[in-house]
């Protein structure tokens, strides 16, 4: 595998778990904010990069902020160009058009690929460097946060992921075993692959609807892809229970372990509402207690992975 | 009847706020000579509650290099114009990696040695094409697991629009490319949200994504109860974009849905009104 040797020395030196879901809405977030409250974590990420709401629970103070650059995107000189259109006709993103002025660059729609600098006998196209998002350094009740906002209309959501990442590794260089803790974005693409490589373990939530089974086991399939550690949460457990039985038996045929099951609350807004984590809004709550034996199986396979 | 092509997206910012429940309703209160189209390949789930009556499926292809090692002669101009380091090139070695790959062509232009690279289908996906029980015409994009990028899937979906009626168009949570590619050419935008403040702050990123692609957009609150909605109402007001309808919350709207059943069939008197969002909308 491409990744594997890097992200083997990351799995041996640093745990990092990641909490993704397939199907958005499940409670990612909700889940990384009990989680990141037990664990007495040494850093946590929120890697769901061009909708980050970790944020809004953990309360940061920014302490740094840096900007991302994704790819550079094409410019044409007008002086130069004499309107041949090769570029157009090269371009396979369709970000090149001809108006009645002049031959221009959609910048939302040019994917950085410089083909169209490779065909251009002018010599009149340029990469201009482009700030896509920014990554952040803060300080929360919870420890230390790397996470980022991608700028909107703008793609290498994978690669500002990447850089979250990044940042983890050096909030944690020099800390005897340390523990990271990631919620993930949704979906099974690159954002979410770049979340997982090299994890030592990556916790789906999911719920138990149609919807929520079945883009569980794509996402299953997805950390099989991998050879990655998987374990499964079922939040508001009690909204279908047959939906339940059927996950659980499609663990089962996997041999992976459903390590909780949350009963629905509905004071979870209220606590994202008061920036406060489950736990801290409603100790007592079912929700709190399932979610908190939760936690103790997953950091037992933590500790000892 | 439509006789002309109107296409509506319905996207979110936040997963999970009911995108797929409003698209779905959507398409079962319109005519059913409306398409509907599930973009968001990554998870797909339309097809879920509007399953396939009849339908065929074909393989989605992208072109990947491929170097044959008798022609080439190492000299790296291919995995230097690669902007995405999917080529490596070494003494006598050269290494392509198809899931970095963008398709964009640039290794083959930068070849000098005619024959030495050509591009080959790599299959990413499925694009299931057919008829829901209730004869609305479905097309559902599925990328394979693994698969890294999402848009060009995405883009041979949205292929299949039809000029002649109207499109509804279930996009991928988020604000990244896929919504981007999904949405960008739609002429109305549903953003569906909830009254939580993830729904408010991720409602506030899927606003300036319809502004930055000069889309008319407008707000449908779901679940509306289970917080403030006061957060999204000036968000709104600021923005000038509308609440056009509010879902209250209900649990048994809940569970019902996780069961596979359509919005509108659970809650029969909100036919009329996602009828009036769907005509407003079509208007605008």
């Amino acid at each position: 595998m491409l990744l594997a040797n890097n992200a083997q020395k990351e799995a041996e030196i640093m745990k990092t778990l990641v909490i993704i879901s397939g199907k958005g809405g499940t409670g990612k977030t909700t889940v990384s904010g009990v989680f990141a409250s037990l664990a007495n974590a040494t850093a946590i990420g929120d890697c769901d990069v061009d909708a980050p709401d970790f944020h809004l629970i953990l309360n940061p103070v920014k302490q740094a902020q840096k900007d991302f650059y994704g790819l550079s995107k094409a410019n044409i000189d007008p002086e130069r160009c004499t309107a041949c259109l090769q570029c157009i006709e090269t371009c396979r993103f369709d970000a090149i058009q001809q108006t009645k002025s002049n031959v221009g660059v959609n910048s939302l729609k040019c994917e950085g690929c410089r083909a169209c600098g490779l065909v251009c006998p002018e010599d009149a196209i340029t990469y201009v460097d482009t700030v896509s998002g920014e990554v952040y350094r803060s300080n929360s009740r919870y420890g230390p946060l790397s996470h980022a906002q991608l700028k909107i209309g703008e793609e290498n959501s994978g690669k500002l992921v990447g850089e979250v990442r990044e940042q983890l590794k050096e909030l944690t260089e020099g800390i005897k075993d340390p523990l990271v803790i990631l919620d993930g974005p949704p979906g099974i693409g690159c954002p979410v692959i770049s979340s997982i490589t090299g994890a030592t373990a990556v916790l789906i939530v999911t719920e138990p609807s149609v919807a929520g089974k079945s883009d569980m086991e794509r996402t299953l399939d997805l950390t099989e892809h991998f050879q990655m550690k998987a374990f499964v949460l079922i939040n508001k457990a009690d909204i279908n229970p047959a939906e339940v039985a059927q996950i659980r038996e499609t663990c089962l045929e996997k041999n992976v372990e459903i390590i909780g099951e949350i009963p629905f609350d509905i004071t979870v807004t209220r606590a994202i509402s008061n920036g406060h984590t489950l736990l801290e809004e409603n100790p007592t709550a079912p929700a709190s207690l399932a979610l908190k034996k939760a936690w103790k199986i997953l950091q037992n396979h933590l500790e000892y992975s | 009847m439509f006789h002309y092509m109107v296409v509506i997206a319905v996207a979110s910012g936040k997963g999970g706020t009911g995108k797929t429940a409003v698209a779905t309703s959507l398409a079962l209160v319109a005519d059913n000579t409306c398409q509907i189209l599930d973009c968001d390949v990554e998870a797909p789930n339309v097809a879920l509650y509007l399953p396939f009556h009849t339908g065929e499926e074909m393989k989605a292809r992208r072109p990947v290099p491929e170097i044959d090692p008798e022609v080439c002669t190492y000299c790296g101009e291919c995995a230097k114009a690669c902007q995405y380091n999917a080529i490596a090139i070494a003494p006598k070695v050269a290494m392509t990696f198809p899931e970095l790959c963008h398709s964009c062509g640039a290794c083959y232009i930068a070849c000098p040695i005619p024959g030495a690279i050509k591009e080959i289908d790599r299959i990413i996906g499925a694009i299931r094409k057919g008829q829901t029980r209730n004869g609305h015409e479905l097309i559902e994009g599925r990328i394979n697991v693994g698969e890294a990028i999402a848009t060009p899937l995405i883009k041979q979906v949205k292929e299949k629009i039809r000029s002649d009626t109207l499109t509804i168009i279930d996009s991928p949570p988020g604000n990244g490319c896929p919504v981007v590619e999904s949405i960008s050419e739609a002429d109305f935008v549903f953003l569906v949200t909830e009254p939580t403040p993830f729904g408010a702050y991720d409602l506030s990123l899927a606003i300036e994504l319809t502004k930055i692609l000069d889309l008319p957009a407008g707000v449908i609150i779901n679940r509306d109860g289970i917080g403030s909605s006061q957060k999204i109402e000036e968000l709104c007001k600021r923005t000038n974009i509308p609440i056009l309808l509010r879902i209250p919350f209900e649990r048994k709207i809940a569970e019902e849905y996780s069961q596979g059943r359509v919005l509108v069939d659970i809650v029969p008197s909100l036919r009329a009104k996602f009828q009036t969002l769907l005509s407003d909308a079509i208007s605008k």
